[in-house]
């Protein structure tokens, strides 16, 4: 009984002295997730249409989207932050990693929007062709949304991934969840906690973003149900 | 010395960190199959508790970043005071990730089985463990083929994080020359560049493995 009474306790007094600092880091990685979610998939959108529309950007949107997924984000980011400044790019540790997670995102988005566009037979392009409908309206009346069920959950596994990529930043020193959890272990000798704290807030953010995932793909499909 | 000639000074060293990457993810997707196919057994089993252990595992690992699940194992036993090496450390955090998203992938591979099957066998005397390792794992691994070449190519991205807890594979020994020489633009894009030949070399055997079936 007064062991548990003191394990409550020891948490109390770690959560008032270090909420504030994780509730400040929480949004730290809240911002960056978000700002390379939206970035990532407007990149990769733009990337794949571009590849579509101009033969001339096949190879190079390939080159991009290969080197992008086929290196680890912490060389990516190693090239960015440390490298950057030899070829005159010089940015603070969250620029940084909010350009590095972007360009990273949008490798993978192009190819989930690969996967997309092809999905759809060719014969509804030359339809529509045929029918004189413009490209531009053929593409958001015809395309998109019938690749929004096709793109959603590939995309939610990247999100989710990428908010859990979001940690390899720490590495480069952008005060996120992960940075202030280590540099609250270092500064006060407490090791379980922080960690154990870190570990929850991570899964607790996954979870709520495939929950709501889930709920929004219900909601999109809701007219193939029976 | 020229661009070239320092790049091509600093391979050796930089191959041999490749090397370690390579064992090390090896090692772990090795323990991740083993790991999954337990896991999975578990999850898809009656038994409710181990069913529910089994889903809130996946879920926890898939749901917190590998550097984190790098952390908790290395330094979770140092608060008893226990030390692990840092490469074991290593290949259990990445084992334990690819894991949970193994788990995953085989529960696909056995939905895909007929049912028909296992019941065939049934009828004809074969113990649970036979069916498990004559019929349905051929199977399921031969299904999955594919998603595992993709799970292993992830994996061996992750194992770039290992060099925070000291390990020296590829990612560390291109930090430790980079502080060595300060020539952080070639070293780097030298080590992109091995990280790549061998994620592409992984997918290539992939479509080999794939165009056998």
């Amino acid at each position: 009984m007064e062991t548990l009474a003191s394990f409550f306790a020891g948490w109390q007094s770690f959560i008032t002295e270090n909420g504030p600092d994780f509730a400040a880091a929480l949004w730290v990685t809240i911002r960056i997730s978000l700002f390379s979610v939206v970035c990532g998939i407007g990149l990769g959108f733009l990337a794949e249409l571009g590849r579509r529309i101009f033969p001339w950007l096949r190879t190079p949107v390939a080159c991009y989207v290969e080197f992008f997924r086929g290196t680890p984000l912490l060389i990516q980011l190693y090239l960015l932050y440390y490298g950057g400044p030899r070829l005159g790019i010089v940015l603070d540790a969250e620029p940084a990693g909010m350009l590095g997670m972007s360009l990273y995102a949008a490798a993978y988005f192009c190819e989930i929007f690969r996967a997309g566009f092809d999905s759809i037979p060719e014969g509804q392009r030359e339809a529509a062709h045929c029918l004189g409908i413009r490209p531009w309206r053929r593409l958001w009346r015809i395309e998109l949304p019938q690749m929004a069920q096709i793109v959603l959950p590939p995309s939610v596994n990247q999100i989710i991934t990428l908010i859990k990529d979001s940690a390899v930043l720490s590495i480069i020193t952008v005060a996120e969840l992960t940075k202030t959890a280590t540099r609250i272990m270092n500064i006060s000798f407490e090791i379980v906690m922080p960690l154990c704290l870190l570990a929850l807030l991570y899964w607790f953010i996954s979870e709520a973003v495939a929950m709501a995932s889930n709920r929004l793909e219900a909601r999109l499909t809701r007219h193939m149900a029976r | 010395m020229s661009e070239g000639g320092f790049i091509l000074s600093i391979m050796p060293q930089l191959l041999q960190g490749a090397v370690t990457s390579v064992l090390v993810a090896l090692a772990a997707i090795a323990l991740g199959i083993v790991l999954g196919i337990i896991v999975c057994q578990m999850r898809r089993s009656s038994m409710w508790a181990a069913s529910k252990a089994a889903g809130a595992y996946i879920s926890f690992m898939r749901g917190i970043p590998v550097l984190v699940i790098l952390f908790l194992l290395f330094y979770l036993p140092s608060a008893i005071n226990v030390e692990v090496p840092s490469l074991l450390v290593a290949v259990l955090a990445l084992g334990c990730n690819t894991s949970a998203f193994q788990a995953e992938i085989y529960r696909g591979g056995f939905n895909a089985i007929s049912i028909g099957q296992i019941e065939a066998a049934k009828t004809l005397g074969l113990s649970r463990m036979r069916i498990l390792t004559r019929i349905e794992l051929p199977q399921v691994l031969s299904l999955t083929g594919p998603e595992l070449i993709n799970e292993f190519i992830i994996l061996f991205k992750n194992s770039s994080l290992i060099s925070v807890i000291g390990v020296t594979e590829l990612m560390r020994r291109s930090e430790q020359i980079v502080s060595a020489t300060y020539k952080p633009v070639e070293v780097y894009t030298a080590a992109a560049i091995i990280y790549l030949a061998v994620c592409l070399c992984i997918s290539r055997l992939g479509k080999r493995l794939k165009g056998k079936h």
